[in-house]
């Protein structure tokens, strides 16, 4: 029998959308996890928000929660609280994240839970169509910020890394294949594992000019399990953007301590 | 109105916070059960943790007592404060026991004013002075007449190994230094022989409920005064088999439970009126998800952040009405520790038999006092929800069914997709904004009301005490039934009364025919706005006219109540 993913449910998406790839991407990662026999399709559960990343769950065919806007992650927990043999993804947004939000990610970070959460970064609010959020850049002009945005913008791996992380990458979602295997990656790591995945915005705020000379690949010897370095390399921001896990340590889990 | 009765007597301890006020509180009503008394204490303390004004104030008798007196027989007093605030409340012939009195207050007070070197006692024990406790413990056994041989059990069963010889000893000297002045006050009534209460409280009762019908993870965020719900269940968890999560907030709370619920295992959430409101997106998310939800709302005097730590009824309506848009809920007011047990129990079956959000509304005077009772353990039980059998592909998470009620699959099942989402959905668990399907998915949600209404004939929804051919009616709920039914001992004229059990839905046929042909319908509540009387007009169009409510964040005194009833009945 083989694997369907899709539900028949209409993409709604704006044609040509990053989400598709990001879709894509976790379709595949899944799609051969299952198939390596490391999870059995009954076992894996999407939860995703509001926003449009997050329809991203009326399209997967499997188990889905379809939680409220910033509300992912404490329904995560407790999911993979109440049942340690279920494969937990999350599906965000950088608004719903890192601004309504950003309590539960610093807590969920700081707590080690066993769970994947994958933010499409495109630096907006696109589905309530286009306001600035924690990763626009200052001066961004939005609909709440004629005049340009007077906020400076957060870095979300930094954050993490600071609230003890287990697990830190960035991903292109343009750049399917190796997002699928940071999705798979964050999937084999026991902890809390998060992804913030750049995502141009075709629609609202097109970045893929702007991206396309600046993101690049960490190299095969980039050093994983060394702290101060990931701190260092994840403010490289400018002209070059990095992309690759950054961090990945093993701690004990938040639901391994709470069965103990 | 009728004399005060004379087989109650109330002791009232006082003094600031880390006085060992709670400790003589608690360890007292639990002594005058395990004696063979009824008895109904509750506790007053300011939102610190050292020093204010605290008290621990109990009435026993040998008949059931529904709820403490203001009128006090025996004030131990730990600090000069106290006899300044509470020398007034004391009965003719009552007694201040206290380390020291002024000049004045001897004046005053004269032979009721019983020096108790309280200080000096612990200080020649070298025993700390929050251990002043036992001394007073150990003066009143003298004084009323108390087996000092069933204190020491006590004692010693409460302190185990740390110190229980000392508080023994402690206990000793007190009860020596009353015999030695001959401090009597006259116990004219006798412990009950057989059928001995156990010491009640409800925040404790309310989880043990809730064990009983399968509660597998609690959750919760401090917040007085649902605080002491987590305190025991975290306390107990392993015994209990109860996972306890405190989390980063009010939020984190709420949707927590939700995913544990969407995985098929129990949960429940708790807190205070400031806490629940903070919850009511996700709660409406139960409502439109049809996640089961179990939420203790113990309500203190608010609005905003209010006084934290004293009781109020006033979030009934915030309660019934409580999230965005419509759907179907439950709200259950336990009046009493027995009642908390049932409603902890029935309340989680409810969210899982019929897929809505429970709220167990109660207030810091049910949740933090002590009474003597019996739990009804065969009362509860756990009771499994609607589950979907040999699923496959074609699983609907909200399938349509004759009752509104769709079978449930959770995640791990084989062959099958559990979708669960906070937008309008199809069956299937998928977004839809189709006007049709709209309108088909709230139909079948609101289903449930008439099967939710069956319940009306299986368990109590209200509860009626009294003279039940009485035209007077006094109508109450949640923990104004103590005072009220403690106040009914009081009353000249015969009166029915009603408790309302269940706020939402209302048994609107059984309180209209209980209301349509009374003469005086008397309304007491714990709030400004008469918000049952309210509740009951719009589910009854009864209007009740008469009302006696008190919004001092202080629970009702049943002889002010009394006499207040009295004015009114005819």
């Amino acid at each position: 029998m083989s694997l369907n993913l899709s539900t028949k449910a209409k993409i709604t998406w704006c044609p040509g959308c990053t989400n598709f790839a990001i879709l894509s991407a976790f379709q595949k990662a899944v799609s051969e996890m299952i198939e390596n026999g490391e999870v059995e399709e009954k076992n894996v559960v999407a939860v995703s928000g509001i926003g449009c990343g997050s329809k991203i769950t009326d399209y997967l065919n499997m188990n889905t929660f379809t939680s409220l806007h910033g509300r992912e992650l404490p329904a995560m927990t407790g999911i993979k609280s109440a049942n340690p043999s279920l494969l937990v993804f999350g599906f965000s947004g950088d608004g719903s994240t890192y601004d309504e939000g950003v309590a539960h990610l610093v807590h969920a970070a700081r707590r080690n839970s066993d769970v994947n959460f994958f933010v499409h970064d495109n630096q907006l609010f696109a589905l309530t169509t286009g306001q600035a959020t924690p990763t626009s850049p200052k001066g961004f002009k939005g609909k709440s910020t004629p005049s340009g945005s007077i906020e400076e913008p957060m870095n979300p791996l930094l954050t993490m890394l600071s609230l003890g992380a287990t697990f830190v990458a960035r991903a292109n979602a343009l750049d399917i294949e190796n997002t699928k295997k940071i999705m798979q990656e964050a999937a084999r790591h026991k902890g809390f594992s998060f992804v913030d995945i750049v995502q141009p915005c075709i629609t609202l705020f097109d970045t893929r000019e702007d991206y396309k000379d600046k993101l690049y690949n960490l190299d095969e010897s980039y050093p994983t399990d060394d702290f101060d370095f990931a701190m260092r390399k994840v403010q490289e921001r400018g002209e070059r953007i990095p992309l690759g896990i950054f961090y990945k340590v093993e701690k004990p889990t938040f639901e391994e301590q709470l069965h103990q | 109105m009728k004399e005060p009765k004379n087989n109650i007597i109330t002791i009232m301890s006082g003094g600031a916070a880390g006085d060992g006020v709670r400790a003589v509180g608690t360890n007292l009503i639990k002594f005058v059960i395990k004696s063979g008394f009824e008895a109904f204490a509750s506790v007053d303390y300011p939102s610190l943790i050292r020093g204010g004004h605290n008290f621990s104030r109990m009435s026993f008798s040998n008949e059931k007592v529904f709820n403490d007196y203001s009128a006090i027989d025996i004030l131990i007093a730990f600090n000069d404060e106290t006899i300044r605030v509470h020398q007034g409340e004391l009965r003719e012939g009552g007694l201040i026991l206290a380390d020291k009195f002024t000049e004045e207050e001897l004046s005053i007070l004269g032979a009721r004013a019983v020096v108790l070197p309280m200080e000096k006692i612990t200080k020649e024990l070298n025993a700390p002075a929050i251990a002043s406790s036992s001394v007073a413990l150990g003066a009143l056994c003298f004084i009323l007449d108390f087996s000092l041989e069933k204190l020491n059990e006590l004692l010693l069963e409460v302190f185990k190994t740390k110190g229980s010889e000392m508080n023994v000893e402690l206990a000793l000297r007190g009860f020596e230094q009353m015999k030695e002045q001959g401090i009597k006050y006259e116990r004219n009534f006798e412990p009950i022989q057989e059928d001995f209460k156990d010491m009640l409280n409800a925040s404790d009762t309310f989880g043990l409920g809730m064990v009983k019908a399968g509660l597998e993870f609690y959750i919760s965020y401090p917040m007085t005064p649902s605080t002491p719900i987590l305190h025991f269940l975290a306390a107990n968890q392993k015994e209990l088999g109860v996972k306890v999560i405190h989390p980063e907030s009010e939020l984190s709370v709420i949707n927590m439970s939700l995913g544990v619920a969407y995985t098929g295992k129990r949960s429940a959430i708790g807190t205070a009126g400031g806490g629940f409101a903070l919850m009511h997106e996700p709660f409406s998310f139960a409502g439109i998800g049809e996640i089961p939800l179990l939420v203790a709302v113990v309500m203190r005097q608010a609005p905003a952040s209010g006084v934290p730590t004293y009781t109020s009824q006033a979030d009934l309506l915030f309660t019934v009405f409580a999230g965005h848009g419509e759907f179907t809920k439950i709200v259950i007011c336990p009046g009493d520790a027995e009642e908390a047990y049932l409603a902890g129990g029935h309340g989680l079956n409810l969210a899982w038999k019929y897929q809505v959000p429970v709220v167990v509304l109660t207030d810091k005077h049910v949740a933090e006092s002590f009474v003597s009772g019996h739990l009804d353990k065969e009362a509860v039980g756990m009771l499994p929800g609607k589950r979907a059998e040999n699923t496959d592909e074609n699983y609907g998470r909200y399938q349509f069914t004759e009752d509104g009620i769709s079978p449930m699959a959770f995640p791990g099942t084989p062959n099958t997709k559990s979708k669960v989402t906070s937008y309008e959905h199809d069956e299937k668990g998928i977004s839809i904004e189709d006007a049709d399907m709209t309108v088909r998915m709230q139909d079948k949600r609101f289903l449930k009301n008439t099967e939710i209404k069956k319940e009306f004939s299986q368990l109590e929804t209200i509860k009626l005490y009294g003279d039940l051919e009485s035209k007077n009616v006094i109508v109450f709920w949640g923990s104004t039934k103590g005072a009220v039914l403690e106040a009914s001992k009081y009353l000249d004229k015969p009166a029915k009364l009603m408790q309302i059990v269940w706020a939402e839905p209302m048994n609107v046929e059984e309180v209209t025919k209980q209301l349509k042909d009374a003469e005086v319908i008397i309304d007491v509540e714990g709030n400004h706005d008469a918000q049952m009387a309210q509740l009951i007009r719009k589910n009854t169009g009864i209007e009740i006219k008469e009302r006696i409510l008190q919004y001092d964040a202080r629970p009702f005194d049943p002889l002010s109540l009394a006499s207040k009833l009295n004015e009114l009945l005819k």
